[in-house]
């Protein structure tokens, strides 16, 4: 049963979330394929000198879409999930390591460092954080100029100051010349993100990459920064990859929204769709986190446990299966699940049942990669009572995912072996409305659904 | 350039404003300087003080000395050997009958122009190199950390002492000799302390947002690195200078600096009187004593002085102290 | 709790007067000026406000916690003394048992060299001289129970955790003295959105089982809805309005409070709103109401004199002139206020 589910999911590789159709009816205006940046870790010293391998972060694994001219892509994810180096990799700032990435019919991985930094004149970015942004040893004026000169764009130094005092007023510094010679330490965040803003609309570019622009600033700025970069996009007719952690304003700036978690994309659709009827569990835990305002708005009840795991040794099948409240049999459960679980349970529990319990269970070994059977060591080498107590722990709370990953557990001498249902890795799969990395909505395992979670 | 270690004085300008956008960016580089308060302004002025003495010494030479460097008679009369301090030798004569207050005000200029040759050389060798290292990184900065790792773990007067035997056939001006020698033993310090800042500033966003715009890798070095790192170098330079005039007067005494023949030189001088003391003649070993002592002392609590002011963890936040009536 | 559980309807704390000046060269920066507020047993005071209200300064100013040089005076009564008046050594001692805090960034507070046992120990020992080594334990690992960490992770170092777990760590530093007042500073700033739910779901289940009165700073206007039971806001130093959170978020009576909960960007944002202007000097700050320069209602009083403060129903308090009291505005002051448009580069 579970080799069949791989085969069909082969088939069903297609990237989903069409794109906004062209206006131009040509080419995709960026088109990315299956693009990965990792990243070697350099382990601690002690690691180097064991000659132990610390292990790759894919931080972009295997990412694809799409983006039509005058778009708004929202790349949403916590941080870890790879969509600072999303954006990074599209601009060349970071080093994609496979993949494809095309950029007005100019293919981005393994271009040049010079013909990279003449493109930048069209596609350019905007930082989190304003005030570390901003050179603190240069004027705003030569900041917003500096671009300018670089490319070679202004014909001696009163152009320039002309374009400049032009960028400064248009992104709403006005009148220019009370910021032209201040230094960054002079300003407001506010106004800082703007002189940010300024330098990168001074080329006139088509493409702005723009990181959690508005996420350090206050509440009432950051709507006036987001209504000026809609007011730029509709003047200077700029394409945007909004990233950001913020589902609320990614709804009102985004056009389309992809979800990533763990450096890929696990829903990608038009937002209106997306927010209309999020498909990934974990696309709706982020709905449900952001905190309102709204009096009547109550707490959220189905949190997902944990955090975002080490992304050098990501889970198994589905990376958010973990914390996954809707989780089940082919998401890829293993041992490590277990532990987590083990922890989790004794939290705030009395101490003596909890020391009786760990007195039970020994330390297992951690696989490399997912493994059909995992042996859980019995502390007191009585496999059988170890047997009883992990029977004893489904039978207190059956409704665990865990245990729907567990195809049998059987007590023999020193230890338990658990045989787990065969991981599968779940791809996007496109349907009506978002296209869901999710085994949720992937027809070919819905034999697996257990009966109570079928609702989707 | 014996005028070097004055150039960062709080109330002076910090540079010659010279015209153009350098000057404004450093004078905001070292603004801190001019606001340092307390503690930091004492040293600051102090230490100010002791070097502007030695410098107007070594500037005016000619001028402040009774008598050349190497003079040892005067209208054909010879110096009394190893004579007490006396209205005609305000600090005796030493025993070759030079006098001894124009050694020191003539040894003044030897110490400063070696030391400050010493750092045009260094400065212009090790910032770039640690500029350079600190950004690109890879196997070209592997290759000089250990160079300079290796160079900075060699005593530093053996390794000035092996440099001056080395080039002293070759090169024959002792200032250069010395100044060459003294090189050697500071690059190292430039280098580490350049690269290590470069490489933190390297990871700051502005530096991407300047590659994000564009620009080239020694653009970015020039405009968006180079003056958020060079704040630490006066205070490196002074202080280095410091322990210059210990390496070079231990050169002097050991015989390998500059040769008398070519300028006086209190470590030399020293090590010519070291044997008078035991027979009751303090005066030839005391005062070029003292002026090694004074000197180094004196650009001590500059560089003390300058670190206080510019560097941030040991700056204390200015605050104006309020009082209760401030309240109302 | 510690000390015996005052009556419900007893403050826990008592704030009269308090204002915090920062001396800076152009003259003193009233950071906190004149700010009165009311704390109780088991309940949570949510302090909002913009960088530069005064929020972190007025947290700060309550524990005694400011730089050198800083002007403070007024009232901070704690158990009928004046937290203001007191030593340093005697602040010290009731940080931590009576007061306790949170920070924004936990890693910053934890000692990267010390185990948590250790951390827990010296916190312990600190306040409790006489525990055993066996009680001790016990207490750390029900506050970190509490918390949602396990036992198996008391002898782990601070840089094994997560950001989220860093922060349960520390709420379970402050839970385990079992103080009476917890002062949380933008506890969840630095952490993920689904952690920081997290979060604010822990602190609001550790509020109604523990009974300690939390004051939770914070710029976020969810937050404060969903964790707190009270809310102050805050704009240049004042509290410009205070009651209870789903009152004022329902009906806010202040401008400020009402253009701030429009300008702020949740899910049902169909349009953006935004306040024009920026915030006030707190150095040269502006005659009359701090917010008449970009207050939409402001009339010619708001200009000319700052508004008395107003208790309206059920713990409810605004200072604006709008709510005064009836002929409490001089006749013809009542005239919308005409002023120049305020120019963009003023805007923040």
């Amino acid at each position: 049963m579970p080799s069949k589910p791989d085969a069909m999911t082969d088939t069903l590789d297609a990237p989903g979330g069409t794109p906004a159709p062209d206006a131009t009816g040509a080419r995709p205006f960026i088109s990315v394929k299956n693009l990965k940046t990792y990243f070697e870790i350099r382990g601690s010293v002690f690691d180097r000198l064991m000659g132990r391998d610390a292990g790759t972060v894919k931080a972009v694994d295997d990412v694809s879409f799409d983006l039509a001219k005058g778009e708004v892509l929202g790349l949403v994810g916590e941080s870890g999930s790879g969509k600072s180096t999303l954006g990074r990799s599209l601009l060349g700032l970071v080093r994609a390591t496979g993949g494809s990435a095309v950029f007005e019919g100019q293919e981005i991985v393994g271009l040049d460092e010079r013909s990279l930094r003449r493109l930048r004149s069209r596609m350019q970015m905007v930082f989190q954080d304003p005030h570390a942004a901003l050179n603190p040893a240069m004027t705003i004026a030569q900041s917003v100029g500096h671009p300018l000169k670089i490319h070679k764009r202004a014909k001696g130094a009163e152009d320039q100051r002309r374009q400049v005092v032009a960028a400064l007023e248009r992104v709403g510094l006005s009148p220019a010349e009370t910021y032209m010679d201040k230094y960054p330490g002079d300003l407001s965040g506010g106004q800082k993100q703007r002189a940010v803003i300024a330098r990168a609309v001074v080329l006139d570019p088509v493409l702005l990459v723009a990181d959690e622009p508005v996420s350090m600033l206050d509440m009432s700025v950051r709507s006036k920064i987001l209504q000026l970069m809609i007011d730029l996009k509709q003047k200077l007719g700029l394409t945007y990859l909004y990233i950001t952690h913020d589902m609320a304003t990614a709804k009102f700036f985004c056009d389309r929204i992809a979800i990533l978690y763990l450096g890929r994309i696990v829903e990608i659709g038009e937002a209106s769709a997306l927010y209309a009827a999020p498909k990934h569990p974990y696309t709706q835990a982020l709905l449900e986190a952001i905190p309102d305002p709204d009096p009547n708005h109550t707490l959220p009840r189905n949190l997902p446990r944990g955090e975002i795991p080490d992304a050098a040794k990501p889970p198994h099948g589905c990376a958010f299966h973990p914390r996954c409240p809707r989780a089940f049999a082919p998401c890829g459960w293993e041992i490590r699940d277990l532990t987590g679980l083990l922890e989790a349970r004794w939290a705030g529990m009395a101490e003596a049942d909890h020391q009786a319990e760990r007195a039970l269970i020994g330390t297992p070994k951690i696989p490399d990669g997912p493994e059909a059977a995992s042996r859980l060591p019995a502390a007191s080498g009585d496999g059988a009572a170890l047997l009883a107590l992990l029977e004893k722990i489904r039978a207190e709370d059956p409704a665990e995912p865990f245990w729907t990953g567990v195809k049998a557990m059987h007590a023999e001498a020193g230890h338990v072996t658990i045989d787990w249902h065969t991981p599968v890795t779940p791809r996007l799969i496109a349907g009506k409305g978002t296209a869901a990395a999710c085994h949720l909505h992937d027809p070919a395992l819905a034999a697996h659904l257990p009966k109570a979670a079928d609702g989707a | 350039m014996t005028d070097k270690p004055d150039t960062a004085l709080p109330g002076h300008a910090t540079l010659p404003a010279r015209p153009g956008r350098f000057a404004p960016a450093l004078r905001r580089a070292f603004r801190p300087v001019a606001e340092a308060r307390g503690f930091a302004r004492a040293m600051l002025w102090t230490g100010a003080v002791l070097t502007g003495i030695f410098v107007l010494m070594a500037l005016f030479a000619p001028w402040l000395s009774p008598y050349g460097f190497d003079q040892y008679q005067a209208a054909g009369v010879q110096f009394a050997q190893l004579a007490p301090p006396s209205a005609q030798h305000p600090l005796g004569t030493n025993v070759q009958s030079t006098d001894v207050l124009a050694q020191i005000i003539w040894g003044a200029r030897t110490e400063l122009m070696v030391v400050a040759l010493a750092l045009v050389f260094s400065l212009t060798i090790g910032v770039p190199l640690g500029l350079i290292a600190g950004y690109f990184g890879g196997p070209f900065d592997r290759l000089m950390v250990l160079v300079m790792d290796a160079m900075f773990a060699i005593p530093s007067l053996l390794l000035a002492l092996v440099i001056a035997f080395l080039l002293g056939s070759s090169i024959t001006s002792g200032i250069v000799v010395a100044a060459c020698a003294i090189t050697i033993v500071y690059v190292p310090q430039y280098f580490r302390v350049l690269r290590n800042h470069v490489t933190s500033v390297r990871e700051e966003p502005y530096v991407e947002a300047a590659r994000a715009i564009g620009a080239g890798p020694f653009t970015i070095l020039g405009k968006y690195i180079f003056f958020n790192v060079i704040q630490t170098v006066p205070v490196l330079a002074t202080l280095n200078a410091a322990d210059a005039i210990l390496t070079l007067t231990g050169l002097g005494f050991l015989g390998y600096g500059v040769q008398p023949s070519q300028g006086a030189e209190w470590g030399y001088d020293v090590s010519r009187a070291v044997g008078d003391a035991a027979s009751g003649i303090w005066w030839t070993t005391l005062f070029p004593g003292l002026a090694i002592v004074l000197l180094v002392t004196g650009l001590t609590l500059l560089g003390e002085g300058l670190n206080e002011a510019i560097n941030p963890v040991l700056r204390q936040r200015a605050t104006t102290k309020l009082k209760m009536e401030d309240l109302e | 709790m510690s000390a015996a559980k005052p009556h419900p309807d007893t403050p826990v704390v008592s704030v009269r007067d308090l204002r915090v000046y920062y001396g800076t060269p152009k003259g003193p920066a009233r950071a906190v000026d004149r700010v009165s507020l009311d704390i109780r047993a088991g309940e949570t005071l949510g302090v909002v406000g913009e960088s530069g209200s005064g929020k972190s300064t007025l947290g700060r100013g309550i524990l005694g916690l400011l730089p050198e040089g800083t002007g403070l005076a007024g009232e901070v009564l704690y158990k009928g003394r004046n937290l203001v008046t007191m030593t340093k050594e005697e602040l010290r001692r009731m940080r931590g048992p009576e007061l306790g805090l949170i920070f924004q960034e936990p890693m910053t507070r934890l000692n990267p060299l010390m185990r948590i046992q250790e951390h827990f120990e010296e916190t312990l020992r600190q306040h409790h001289p006489k525990l055993s080594k066996d009680e001790i334990r016990q207490r750390s690992l029900q506050a970190l129970g509490r918390t949602g960490i396990p036992p198996t992770r008391y002898k782990h170092y601070p840089h094994e955790f997560s950001g989220g777990m860093r922060q349960r760590i520390m709420i379970a530093l402050a839970l385990v003295l079992e103080p009476t007042l917890l002062i949380a500073d933008e506890p969840t700033t630095a952490l993920d959105v689904i952690v920081e739910a997290q979060i604010i779901r822990l602190l609001a289940d550790l509020k109604r089982t523990s009974g300690t009165a939390v004051m939770l700073i914070t710029h976020n206007l969810g937050i404060v809805a969903e964790a707190c039971d009270r809310v102050a806001v805050m704009y240049g130093g004042k509290i410009v309005e205070e009651g209870n959170a789903r009152q004022v978020f329902a009906d806010p009576k202040h401008p400020y409070t009402r253009e701030l909960l429009a300008s702020t960007i949740a899910l049902e944002t169909r349009k953006l709103h935004t306040i024009p202007g920026a915030p006030p000097s707190l150095i040269t700050p502006p005659p009359g109401c701090l917010f008449h320069p970009r207050c939409p209602d402001a009339m010619k009083i708001c200009a000319a004199a700052a508004p008395p403060e107003e208790q309206l129903e059920g713990r409810r308090r605004v200072q604006c002139w709008r709510h005064s009291a009836t002929g409490a505005i001089p006749a013809g002051q009542n005239a919308p206020l005409g002023r120049e448009e305020i120019s963009v580069a003023f805007e923040a």
